[in-house]
């Protein structure tokens, strides 16, 4: 059975088809880069697969079953945007997620915050974006899922907090648990990355090992995309 | 050893490449048992994957066997890591070779700087 499975998956808002005929399987043990310009669709196609929209039509297999309770279980997902309340101190929200989630190692995730220097006593408002950027990522990866979706991990943050980010990633996530990160910033994230996913317009363009598609095309992902995309 | 990637070439050769250096130039010594996948992919800063399938690349080459439930290591057949360090100099004195040419430098002349200079090191 595969990890993840799309068949015939469509969106649309108000009679705008957002995401195409999307048929797409993610095995496991793979680090997947799901990769396309602003507005291809991978937001929406990240939050049908995490139960937060539901398709126009199509299906989204996890494990078999329908996105649900149980797919939250194994899926570590990270926003977009930030769900965490301000307010709240680390240490809290160290707790939420001990709440919500079976899986989640509250001491892999004081640990990987003692190495940044951070006092769990800190209010989230009080730290530099690039500091939230990296809670929420520790969070995110102090769970053991079979899935870990990120979206936009890289976004808006410097060059060094990038590849904390990426060896963070690597470090932490599960045996055997894939991984999907959907981005624009492809040159910093290339390097990690199994297989390509490139989205456009709601369909999926294309998809390779990364690998086979440097050698193919003689170039980085960055200038395939670039080459791809040129508007 | 760093490990600064160029994206326009599959990153399992590239990591090929380095790690059979760190294997001729006794780095990496011969027998050595080598680290976990994912300890080696996390020191490369790549996907454990990769790193895999670099080894088996390796494994094939002869230079890195398998133990079974024991792990992998160095390979300690020195006739191999001496010939696989010929293929490699001789690599790169072709390429030394005709990047001298392109410059105008016969074979003959560009021995003999190599000669004056090497003894000057």
């Amino acid at each position: 059975m595969e990890l993840l499975e799309c068949k015939r998956l469509c969106k649309e808002f108000d009679g705008k088809k957002i995401l195409k005929d999307i048929n797409l399987t993610i095995p496991k043990g793979k680090i997947i880069g799901l990769l396309g310009k602003n507005g291809a669709g991978k937001s929406t196609f990240i939050k049908l697969v995490n139960d937060l929209l539901t398709p126009t039509s199509g299906e989204i297999l996890i494990n078999g079953k329908k996105p649900g309770v149980d797919s939250k279980e194994i899926i570590a997902y990270l926003p977009e945007r930030t769900y965490l309340d301000k307010e709240m101190t680390i240490k809290q929200a160290i707790n939420y997620f001990e709440e919500f989630y079976s899986n989640f190692n509250s001491e892999k995730a004081k640990k990987l915050l003692k190495d940044l220097n951070l006092d769990i006593n800190t209010k989230i408002a009080k730290m530099s974006k690039g500091m939230q950027e990296k809670l929420q990522l520790i969070l995110v990866m102090s769970r053991t899922a079979e899935l870990y979706i990120l979206d936009e991990p890289l976004g808006g943050v410097d060059p060094a907090t990038r590849d904390y980010i990426l060896d963070t990633i690597l470090s932490n996530f599960s045996d055997g648990a894939s991984v999907i990160i959907s981005t624009h910033l492809i040159s910093d994230i290339e390097r990690i990355l199994d297989e390509v996913i490139f989205m456009n317009n709601g369909e999926i363009a294309l998809t390779s090992s990364a690998d086979e598609l440097r050698n193919s095309e003689k170039s980085s992902i960055d200038d395939i995309f670039r080459r791809y995309f040129k508007c | 050893m760093d490990y600064i990637f160029d994206n326009e070439r599959p990153i399992y050769i590239q990591l090929v490449e380095k790690l059979r250096i760190e294997i001729v130039s006794e780095k990496l010594k011969q027998g050595e048992r080598l680290p976990s996948v994912r300890e080696l992919a996390l020191i490369a800063r790549v996907n454990p994957n990769t790193m895999q399938k670099a080894l088996v690349e390796l494994e094939n080459e002869g230079l890195v066997y398998t133990e079974r439930t024991n792990g992998k290591f160095v390979t300690t057949n020195k006739e191999l890591i001496d010939k696989i360090k010929k293929e490699l100099a001789e690599e790169k004195i072709i390429n030394f070779l005709n990047d001298m040419e392109n410059i105008g430098i016969t074979h003959n002349d560009a021995i003999r700087y190599l000669q004056e200079l090497g003894g000057n090191k």
